[in-house]
């Protein structure tokens, strides 16, 4: 076999990188194999029902890490931003009653405000900066600090450290290329119909 | 012993791998503008780079210098390096993915650093051994981590200096990277 081989210089060299080719190909296959990764699909759901402000206020780095929280037997009740809304989806998705916003992260503001900072006041301390979960303020230290307010998702958070008070929470004003339809609320019996109905027929599919 | 540490040495400072040899100037102009993703594509790639050349003399030695082959070692550790870059990102991802996420994109990107086909082939051209292959390649993985991570500390510093205009950017990167280049030939003669 050897002395065919090198007796064809051609027929080797195919020989030795289809043989190479193989062996990876078949290495590559077997490590695809044994090193699958089984992503959370449940966490990735829930991550896309929360409001991606990456506020901390539910007391989790953002809201990736509030959606594993939230798999792993956390309270569903802790995202002031996201509201009852929020809440009502996440409980919808795991089949859970829908309890009420805890207080203790923060109320639910009806109007969504952005923040503007005071331009002439501003010392530039550069803690707002550090505080923004969003990156959404720009500036230095010792420059004037502003707001890009298309990047602010007002959660708050930048008001506290400010040490001269010269950030405001101002209400977002609906204006013509802002404004949305309201979304239709779905006629509550309806809703209780097919819940019922669907329990009954996953009860039976598990029985 | 002295060999292995003469070997160091002369990777990682006299021949460095991108300033002395200029082979991987796309990752070192690419991936240096943070300090923490240099960090990070420098680890990659030494990993890497330290099993190519391990894998790359294994295939040279066993199976195409029995086959006299030698004229097709680009073209084999081409797939070599395709094939360890791969398996390296998916057992990392498996095992690590703290680490995974850390690397990211870069992990992919090192099958196109010339860096380590370069590393390969000169191991070849050079007729080293076995350990003599695995330490070249760790010292000039070593080398481009270091000068990845020292240009990466001095663009940052320049993204916030005050650059005359015509020089901002990428070209005051290339001039700094010219001038860490003539430093660097002041280490030749020191093995």
């Amino acid at each position: 076999m050897i002395d065919f081989l090198l007796q064809h210089p051609i027929l080797s060299a195919l020989f030795a990188l289809v043989v190479l080719a193989l062996a990876f190909g078949a290495l590559l296959g077997f490590a695809a194999v044994q090193f699958k990764v089984e992503g959370d699909p449940i966490v990735e759901q829930i991550d896309n029902l929360l409001p991606q402000t990456q506020c901390g206020q539910c007391g989790y780095p953002g809201c990736s890490p509030y959606a594993q929280a939230i798999s792993e037997g956390d309270a569903i009740n802790k995202c002031p931003p996201g509201g009852q809304s929020t809440i009502n989806a996440i409980a919808d998705l795991l089949d859970v009653e829908a309890p009420t916003l805890d207080e203790e992260h923060g109320e639910e503001s009806d109007v969504k405000t952005v923040a503007v900072i005071r331009e002439d006041e501003c010392i530039g301390c550069t803690k707002c900066i550090q505080a923004c979960p969003m990156d959404a303020i720009l500036g230095a230290a010792k420059q004037m600090h502003t707001v890009i307010a298309d990047e602010c998702t007002g959660c708050d958070l930048c008001v506290e450290p400010c040490p001269v008070d010269c950030i405001d929470m101002i209400p977002v004003e609906t204006t013509v290329t802002s404004w949305k339809w309201n979304t239709p609320q779905p006629s509550q019996i309806q809703i209780a119909d097919l819940i019922a109905s669907d329990r009954q027929t996953s009860m039976e599919g598990a029985a | 012993m002295t060999e292995f540490f003469v070997i160091l040495i002369s990777t990682i400072l006299v021949n460095n791998i991108v300033l002395v040899q200029f082979l991987g100037l796309c990752p070192f102009m690419g991936v240096s503008n943070k300090l923490e993703t240099a960090i990070g594509m420098g680890g990659a790639t030494t990993f890497v780079l330290t099993l190519a050349a391990i894998s790359g003399y294994l295939v040279n030695t066993y199976i195409l210098a029995p086959l006299g082959l030698e004229y097709l070692k680009t073209i084999a550790f081409i797939l070599v390096i395709a094939v360890v870059v791969q398996f390296t990102k998916m057992f990392i991802e498996k095992t690590s993915p703290l680490l995974y996420r850390v690397l990211g994109v870069f992990l992919p990107l090192i099958t196109t650093n010339c860096a380590v086909l370069g590393v390969a082939l000169q191991n070849t051209a050079k007729a080293h051994t076995f350990l003599q292959s695995s330490l070249y390649g760790f010292g000039a993985a070593l080398g481009f981590s270091l000068v990845l991570v020292l240009f990466s500390a001095m663009r940052e510093r320049l993204a916030v200096a005050d650059v005359p205009v015509p020089f901002k950017g990428a070209a005051i990167g290339m001039i700094t990277a010219g001038l860490m280049s003539l430093a660097f030939m002041g280490f030749s003669g020191l093995v």
